[in-house]
């Protein structure tokens, strides 16, 4: 056993978890303000790169313009889907929202293949290309300085819904609906609040996931590891969100450089049935009572 | 106007087809369905070959999502394995497809009893999202097991029958419809017995039901064991259309399409997983017949596939928010309608 490639290879499964991480915060914020379970949050993040490739690469704006062009358009795209969708399905059982966001995911994919075809795309460079190196071990930039964006996000966003009003109305509406309500918050206002914040974090996932890898109709499919963070670590924990992000990133680091490229999403699958097996709510989720 | 339905008996009252005129509509149906490989070209007996493997399909999902309420999105999956060893019996034994089918059908409900397994300890979203799972690893085996061909897959002999090989659409046709009709007798049944009635009973309130003395996890994987039997066979089916079995043939995509096809139609109702199954496979091909009429010609053809993707997601969306109860409602509706006209009430 060579421990500094072992070294490597879990750095890089750390940083990539990251990636993932931030992707299931966007994720979580919805799911505890909503009671959706979005299975189309890798769509969305793909719109974000999207956009951003829209914005930088073919009206050529600086980065400063179109980073935020593309989270805000996002977000913009989180208020649609809230009041078009998910509004008129309130009080109606949690699988229809689930399957609408199934429909959604279709939908985005064809929009975005009518617009900008199905072929894979590059985005412009922007992340530094030094490589890093921390010990011995060498770390590709991008996934490097993808993750330190990912990180100082996820920072930025646990401190905002720490202190902020609307945080703080978020985090009332998602404990106890009917009491946030009559202390006079706008629940209807904090479930757009919610999916426009999803929306714009998701677009700072896709945006640093597509400087990784490119983008493509295809890019959907980072959802499907994302769906398997927030359910390893429970649909409702954002603290879970990071660790079972950090863990999924491990497990598919690892099971790519021994196994093969092939056994990643299986890896993260079949993590995912032990799981459910052991901790059905995963492992920091509320566990749901239920009385007739 | 026809004025309600006297019903003496409780046997009447309890008939799977309740009225004359629609025993009448049944037959008319039944002469159209025999009549039509008379009449209907090459590429509408390959669509109708399509939509009769889908109603099959579609209704085993049904009975597990509409029926008993467990979300599925590993119908594909189960499929696959019923193809798979339809293909495999086939090219190996050459037995009859009867045993095929079946043998395809048992080891579906196989893998679905152990899907089925972990439905008493999670449900809703999270058990849809381990059938999620449970169709990659499918998908994987199907990919690397020595004897399923790899990712290259299997290629099968037709089906034959007293030395005949059914290796057309029109031939195909005598043996993929009375099995679905066959399918659809028997879920049409299921729900007018004890289990059936339990299924629903499970859906609509699954604590309840087990208060009343319903074995949850019994049922729970009864239903999936029959839902998945249902798409061995319909996978089987498929196999004997297509006679080349891949991994790639069964994505995640078609259980989508499956869980879209209820959707559509109206889950909990059989009729509704008929239309649903129609309605989806067609809708494509409505669609090809527009875009061929569209100026432009080939120029639009390469916007074909994403307008179909859009439209496909927009029905799905369109029905849970406007039509929760699907095409089956529509139907019922308009049945209304012409039961009490001139009438409005």
């Amino acid at each position: 056993m060579d421990w500094g490639y072992l070294f490597e290879i879990a750095l890089t499964g750390v940083a990539g978890g990251g990636l993932y991480a931030l992707a299931a915060l966007a994720f979580v914020l919805v799911y505890k303000g909503t009671r959706v379970v979005n299975i189309a949050i890798g769509e969305v993040l793909m719109i974000g790169a999207y956009l951003f490739f829209a914005f930088a690469a073919t009206f050529s704006l600086p980065l400063w313009l179109a980073v935020p062009g593309a989270v805000l358009g996002c977000g913009l795209l989180g208020a649609i889907i809230e009041r078009t969708m998910i509004r008129p399905l309130l009080g109606e059982p949690p699988i229809s929202a689930f399957m609408v966001t199934v429909g959604l995911a279709s939908i985005l994919v064809g929009v975005v293949e009518i617009i900008w075809s199905a072929d894979q795309r590059r985005l412009p460079e922007f992340l530094p290309n030094t490589p890093v190196v921390i010990g011995d071990a060498f770390l590709a930039p991008k996934v490097a300085y993808g993750s330190l964006v990912a990180v100082v996000f996820i920072a930025a966003v646990l401190l905002l819904f720490r202190f902020w009003r609307g945080g703080v109305a978020l985090r009332a509406t998602a404990s106890d609906q009917g009491a946030a309500y009559m202390m006079g918050i706008n629940v209807p206002r904090v479930f757009s609040l919610a999916w426009v914040a999803s929306g714009m974090i998701a677009a700072v996932a896709g945006i640093v996931v597509g400087a990784i890898g490119g983008i493509s109709s295809a890019m959907g499919v980072f959802g499907l590891s994302v769906l398997v963070v927030v359910i390893v670590g429970g649909l409702d924990s954002v603290l879970g969100a990071l660790v079972g992000g950090v863990f999924i990133g491990l497990v598919e680091a690892l099971a790519g450089a021994f196994l093969g490229a092939e056994y990643k999403l299986l890896a993260t699958f079949i993590v995912l049935v032990v799981v459910l097996m052991i901790r059905p709510y995963g492992l920091f989720g509320t566990r749901e009572i239920e009385r007739l | 106007m026809r004025i309600g339905t006297l019903k003496e008996s409780y046997v009447a009252d309890a008939a799977l087809f309740d009225s004359v005129t629609q025993k009448a509509w049944l037959g008319v149906g039944a002469a159209l369905l025999l009549l039509f490989p008379f009449v209907a070209n090459d590429y509408w007996l390959y669509l109708a070959c399509l939509v009769a493997i889908n109603v099959a399909s579609a209704t085993g999902l049904n009975i597990l999502t509409g029926y008993t309420g467990l979300v599925s999105l590993g119908q594909a999956a189960f499929m696959g394995l019923g193809a798979y060893t339809v293909a495999i019996l086939e090219i190996h034994t050459g037995s009859p497809f009867a045993v095929n089918l079946l043998a395809g059908g048992g080891v579906a409900m196989l893998g679905g009893l152990i899907v089925g397994i972990p439905s008493l300890r999670v449900k809703g979203l999270y058990l849809a999202i381990a059938t999620i799972a449970a169709s990659f690893i499918a998908h994987f085996l199907f990919a690397n097991l020595s004897f399923t061909g790899g990712t290259g897959g299997l290629s099968m002999p037709p089906a034959s029958l007293f030395g005949l090989p059914l290796d057309t659409s029109f031939r195909l046709y005598w043996l993929i419809l009375p099995v679905t009709i066959a399918m659809l007798w028997g879920a049409a049944n299921l729900f007018r017995t004890r289990v059936g009635r339990a299924f629903i009973a499970i859906r609509d309130r699954d604590i309840s039901a087990e208060v009343l003395g319903i074995p949850l996890l019994r049922y729970k994987l009864l239903s999936f064991g029959l839902s998945s039997f249902y798409a061995g066979v319909a996978g089987g089916l498929w196999a004997y259309f297509f006679r080349v079995v891949t991994p790639e043939s069964f994505p995640l995509l078609m259980s989508i399409f499956f869980l879209a096809a209820i959707i559509v139609g109206g889950m909990g109702t059989i009729l509704g997983g008929i239309l649903g199954a129609v309605f989806m496979t067609m809708v494509p091909e409505v669609l090809k017949l527009v875009f061929d009429l569209l100026p432009g010609g080939t120029a639009m053809t390469v916007f074909l596939s994403p307008v179909r993707t859009v439209i496909f997601g927009l029905l799905i969306v369109g029905f849970l928010v406007f039509e929760p109860h699907g095409l089956a409602e529509v139907w019922r509706r308009i049945r209304r309608y012409f039961h009490l006209w001139p009438f409005r009430h």
